[in-house]
């Protein structure tokens, strides 16, 4: 679940990191109150990269802070729109940094990266002028020491007092990564104002919405659905297959989004989702549906998941597509194929136009769909070919 | 009724009640459950079954039966 920008700068001010002064409005409240002379006003959306959509705008003179302020909240970002903006203070910058702690599922560790060159598109900065970027690795158990956070920066030039604020601020950031159970926490820009205060000016915070039962308030958050609009509402079925995601905790079956096509889709892995999506579309396929298993999901969530798919009118076949999955067992994904069709009335052999889900347990999934005349195929058929297959079959 | 796995438990190969019941705790997909004061096979769940073995564990002298009806 990422965080509102207001929300997650509230949880950097609990562990001593500052950010500006500022004050949230809502929609029907009076701005009249607010008198901070130059100000930013910002759309509480959940996404990034809001100022190039013009969710975040830069007032400098009072008799437009009305018009600007109406002009953010009826600011539409990728199909959000704000509940809420915050309106802060402008801060006289004198130097920008950019720092962040995330997960490294390589190493599998937390990582800190550190840039003296902050407010910039960070991915843009990684690929043109990668030595501008620092690095390092720790762990959960010791976190983030002021000390070993310093050895990092220092890296980057930053020296003297400056060197330990920067640290501790980063110290802390890795804190809240790990007390908070974050993803990512990001501070772009940090900045250093001519006051010499560093200033967090704006936050980015993940949480792991597997580990939000430890963490109540956040929880909440979830749940409230007036924190901003959605303008995709939800269709019928789309909702039905949440409450069919929602059946047990185990693994993901009920992602879905509604297509106007006649092929059910039940497909993942590590991204692969979104490429077979795309190779059935491709091959000139008309997707029913995309959708998102993968974590081992039960066998009654894909059950409940294929009926639900081949309730839907004219769809008659579905294509099974995954990637090389090791944490979703091919198994347990076959018999809940098979039994949402038999419960559909329907026949396997007929239904499936291709199974394509290599991985663990393959073997015993082989013998399951065999003997149900299931057509399936191994790794040694792509995602694109496999995608060929199910569309050819239609 | 499980249309992949059929489960069947005979409480007095486990070793009596007391000790059949702790199948109820291993079972991490929930095939057991105890009615009556009696031990019985949770049907709606045997499809379920992971193999992990634990119940064999737990009755070891052919108490519990795993049946892989796709092998039949």
């Amino acid at each position: 679940m990422r965080l509102l920008e207001y929300e997650a700068k509230s949880i950097l001010t609990q562990y001593g990191i500052k950010t500006p002064k500022g004050t949230l409005l809502s929609r029907n409240e009076d701005p009249a109150d607010i008198n901070y002379g130059p100000c930013v006003i910002k759309s509480q959306v959940p996404i990034g990269g809001r100022k190039k959509q013009r969710g975040v705008l830069d007032s400098d003179e009072e008799p437009e802070l009305d018009r600007q302020i109406q002009s953010v909240f009826e600011t539409e970002i990728q199909g959000y729109r704000p509940a809420m903006v915050l309106i802060e203070e402008k801060v006289e910058v004198a130097n920008e940094f950019f720092m962040a702690v995330t997960y490294d599922t390589v190493k599998k560790r937390p990582v800190a990266i550190f840039s003296s060159e902050g407010g910039i598109d960070i991915e843009e900065l990684a690929q043109k002028e990668p030595e501008k970027i620092c690095r390092e690795h720790f762990t959960f158990r010791d976190g983030l020491a002021e000390y070993k956070a310093r050895q990092i920066i220092a890296d980057t030039g930053i020296s003297d007092k400056l060197l330990l604020g920067v640290g501790s601020v980063l110290s802390k950031l890795a804190t809240i990564f790990i007390e908070k159970d974050a993803t990512i926490a990001e501070i772009n820009p940090l900045v250093l104002t001519r006051e010499n205060e560093l200033i967090a000016l704006d936050c980015h915070l993940d949480i792991d919405d597997d580990a939000l039962f430890r963490h109540k308030d956040l929880a909440g958050l979830q749940k409230d659905g007036s924190r901003y609009e959605f303008l995709h509402s939800q269709t019928d079925f789309e909702r039905k297959a949440a409450e069919i995601d929602n059946l047990d905790h185990r693994g993901v079956a009920g992602r879905v989004i509604e297509f106007d096509g006649n092929l059910g889709l039940i497909i993942g892995g590590g991204g692969a989702s979104l490429t077979a999506f795309d190779a059935i579309r491709a091959h000139g396929g008309k997707p029913a549906n995309y959708c998102e298993i993968g974590g081992n999901p039960s066998v009654k969530k894909v059950k409940e998941l294929t009926r639900h798919i081949l309730s839907k009118p004219g769809v008659e076949q579905i294509a099974v597509i995954m990637n090389v999955v090791s944490n979703t067992r091919v198994d347990l994904v076959a018999r809940g194929i098979i039994k949402g069709i038999l419960e559909a009335g329907e026949k396997p052999s007929e239904t499936v136009a291709v199974f394509r889900v290599p991985g663990a347990w393959e073997e015993e999934g082989i013998k399951i769909l065999k003997k149900y005349g299931v057509r399936y195929c191994d790794r040694k058929v792509s995602i694109d070919q496999a995608a060929q297959m199910a569309v050819s079959q239609g | 009724m499980g249309e992949f796995v059929r489960i069947s438990v005979d409480e007095k190969k486990c070793g009596g009640a007391d000790k059949a019941r702790s199948l109820v705790d291993v079972c991490a997909v929930g095939v057991f459950e105890i009615k009556d004061e009696h031990l019985r096979v949770v049907e709606e769940n045997e499809d379920e079954c992971t193999f992990c073995d634990r119940c064999m564990d737990v009755c070891p002298n052919g108490g519990v039966k795993i049946i892989k009806l796709y092998e039949q």
